[in-house]
């Protein structure tokens, strides 16, 4: 080798070298401002629920225990327990779970198998503009559309069906007013139902062709497909969907204060009105001090763990059913 | 453009203030009740053309206002319920009251024109505690001889955010009712006793449901009962006499008051005495510290109000609210406001 030759490669060498110094460096930039991002994320989620342990500490130091079945909420004696709101936000999310899912599921089924496919894209379309409509708009839909209907249409009839009978007659008791935990529980239905449609419309769509046409190919009929080939398939994504819907449900705020009632006092028919963790949150807050407000954070921090209990045992659920597969 | 404007003013204006070089008029801030803010407002529009100082007053509820003004992140505080004299002695805090209103049963039943059918204040609290729970009930057939009362359940509405305008609602009900003083109590909110309550967000949310809902009984501001022209009903004083709502009956309330009965004028004007007056009248008060931090400030708001109890009287009309008499503003400002050391 000349040395001029051996200057140039030298020279090379070192110019990949600086590349690839630099690009050392990005990639280590990139890497530490990314984890940067996402501890942050971590770091609010902490920080969130600090200040609501925080804020929530003189209630559980009043009350104790107590506080999460004790059923009062009286402000003026400063006598607090969270199992009124706590009931009505598992009973209306319960409720708008059991009507949204079973039509989700119709709903996707159809887009996915057996829609005709030029309905599919403005039928889909408009389930995910369903999706995006404001909670606000639901609130209003359900208290001046929906419960005036509601009241004459559903509650009339059914309580004086209902109200000779022995025993089941004062579940159907009460006032008709189209407003409560019921009514409550359907105007969610509304809501989460889009939510859950597309989503399992979405993971309907990715089980292979081949499986599919297989199935159909053995002569499954089209709900045998479903049942045997898409939903074990889809299984996690569904469970995923519901879960969102259900997270939806369970925190929703504006549509279910305007329909719920927001009566402090535990339902004694299916007409009753209520109240849910996120309306007392959205009603009271502006005028609450002392304990009241504190009472409120413990509220706050009660939906934060509830959320987040129902996402773990979802995640647990799917986790066991893979193991029983033996994914 | 203006909205922009605005903001880049008011933005200047934390910056001076947080300097505190307050060279020239920074806006008055106050925040509280939100039963006064429409007139608040409006004094602050007019002020603001007149003497070009603004006001920022934001309406984060009665409660809000008093934190505020502890936490001294605003100029005064405004509240419907007064606080009590030891109260604003450990705060160092003056209180006085800048404007008066009421608050009116509705109801929703056919047939009735609004103010046709009459109750006292012992059978609304009866009704409120779901012991009368028709509209045929032997109490209200009494009180209405001659009127077809119908046989219509009835549904009882109230405030589900807490609010000044139920603090006057149940203080007047704990005045005339040992029940419900002992059962209830008065609160900016309580714990609602009938089996029919339900809970509207607003005076707004409220008016909607006793609207919506037939045989329904709610309670709000008086300028919402003009607003939404609802069925309202004629009450019986402390003097025994049924009245209606208007601003004529506020003030007879406000008349007989003795504001210098209680420290820091906080007297309850429920159930006030006169042949006129409407049982369920109320004042909303404004909060200011004794030794202000900025007394350039605190001074402004006084000059704003000064302002106000002036010129605003015709625009507090127009809203169906009840201006202080003339005697009672200057009382205000050589008993109360002297007391501020500027």
């Amino acid at each position: 080798m000349s040395p001029a030759q051996d200057s140039a490669t030298r020279s090379t060498a070192k110019e990949v070298l600086s590349i690839a110094r630099q690009q050392r460096l990005q990639d280590f930039l990139f890497h530490r401002v990314t984890q940067f991002f996402s501890l942050l994320v971590l770091v609010a989620l902490l920080g969130i629920m600090g200040s609501l342990v925080y804020n929530a500490w003189p209630t559980f130091e009043a009350m104790g225990g107590r506080f999460f079945w004790h059923v009062e909420w009286d402000i003026v004696n400063e006598d607090f327990g969270a199992a009124i709101a706590v009931i009505g936000t598992l009973l209306s999310a319960s409720i708008a779970l059991l009507l949204a899912v079973p039509l989700a599921f119709g709903v996707a089924v159809f887009l996915t198998e057996t829609c005709p496919p030029w309905l599919r894209r403005p039928l889909g379309t408009a389930i995910e503009l369903l999706a995006a409509v404001p909670s606000i708009i639901y609130g209003m839909f359900g208290l001046f559309v929906f419960a005036p209907l509601f009241a004459d249409y559903v509650q009339m009839p059914l309580k004086s069906l209902m109200s000779g009978m022995p025993l089941v007659g004062s579940l159907f008791g009460g006032a008709t007013n189209g407003m409560g935990i019921l009514a409550a529980g359907i105007v969610l239905a509304f809501m989460v139902l889009p939510f859950i449609a597309a989503v399992m419309r979405d993971v309907f769509e990715i089980t292979p062709a081949i499986l599919r046409e297989s199935a159909y190919g053995l002569g499954c009929t089209t709900w045998e497909v479903v049942r045997e080939v898409v939903l074990p398939y889809t299984q996690k994504g569904v469970v995923g969907g519901i879960m969102l819907g259900l997270g939806r449900a369970l925190g929703e705020t504006m549509a279910v204060t305007f329909v719920i009632g927001n009566a402090n006092r535990l339902p004694t028919s299916v007409f009753s009105p209520g109240t849910s963790i996120a309306s007392v949150l959205a009603n009271e807050f502006g005028e609450a001090q002392g304990l009241h407000f504190s009472a409120l954070f413990a509220l706050g921090l009660l939906l934060f763990i509830i959320t987040f209990v129902v996402l773990a045992a979802a995640k647990t659920l799917i986790l066991r059913a893979e193991k029983a597969k033996g994914l | 453009m203006n909205g922009k404007r605005h903001f880049l003013k008011s933005l200047a204006a934390l910056a001076l203030s947080a300097s505190a070089l307050n060279a020239w008029a920074a806006d008055i801030t106050g925040a509280g009740a939100t039963f006064p803010f429409p007139i608040y407002a409006k004094w602050a529009e007019a002020y603001k053309a007149a003497s070009g100082v603004g006001l920022n007053y934001q309406s984060i509820g009665s409660s809000g206002g008093i934190r505020q003004i502890r936490a001294k992140t605003v100029t005064f505080g405004a509240t419907d319920a007064p606080l009590k004299g030891d109260e604003l002695d450990k705060d160092g805090l003056i209180q006085f009251p800048a404007i008066i209103g009421g608050t009116v049963p509705v109801i929703n039943l056919d047939g009735f024109k609004p103010g046709e059918l009459r109750i006292t204040g012992t059978v609304l609290a009866d009704i409120y505690l779901g012991v009368i729970k028709n509209w045929n009930d032997p109490q209200l057939v009494a009180l209405n001889p001659g009127k077809n009362l119908p046989n219509q359940a009835i549904t009882v509405v109230h405030r589900a955010d807490g609010s000044g305008t139920t603090f006057n609602f149940t203080d007047y009900l704990s005045t005339v009712s040992k029940t419900w003083a002992e059962k209830v109590g008065k609160n900016a909110a309580v714990k609602w006793p009938a089996d029919t309550s339900v809970g509207g967000k607003g005076n707004e949310g409220v008016a909607a449901n006793v609207n919506r809902v037939k045989g329904a009984i709610g309670y709000v501001e008086y300028a919402y009962v003009k607003k939404n022209n609802m069925n309202f009903l004629q009450m019986q004083n402390a003097d025994g006499k049924y009245v209606s709502p208007d601003d004529l009956t506020f003030a007879a309330a406000a008349a007989g008051a003795d504001w210098f009965a209680v420290p820091g004028m906080g007297i309850s004007m429920v159930n006030a005495k006169g042949a006129t007056a409407w049982p369920i009248s109320t004042a909303s008060f404004i909060l200011m510290y004794k030794e202000p931090g900025d007394k350039a400030a605190s001074q402004n708001a006084l000059k704003f109000f000064d302002w106000a109890f002036k010129n605003g009287r015709k625009m507090a009309e127009e809203l169906d609210y009840v201006p202080l008499p003339d005697a009672l503003t200057q009382q205000i400002r050589q008993r109360v406001w002297s007391q501020i050391k500027h």
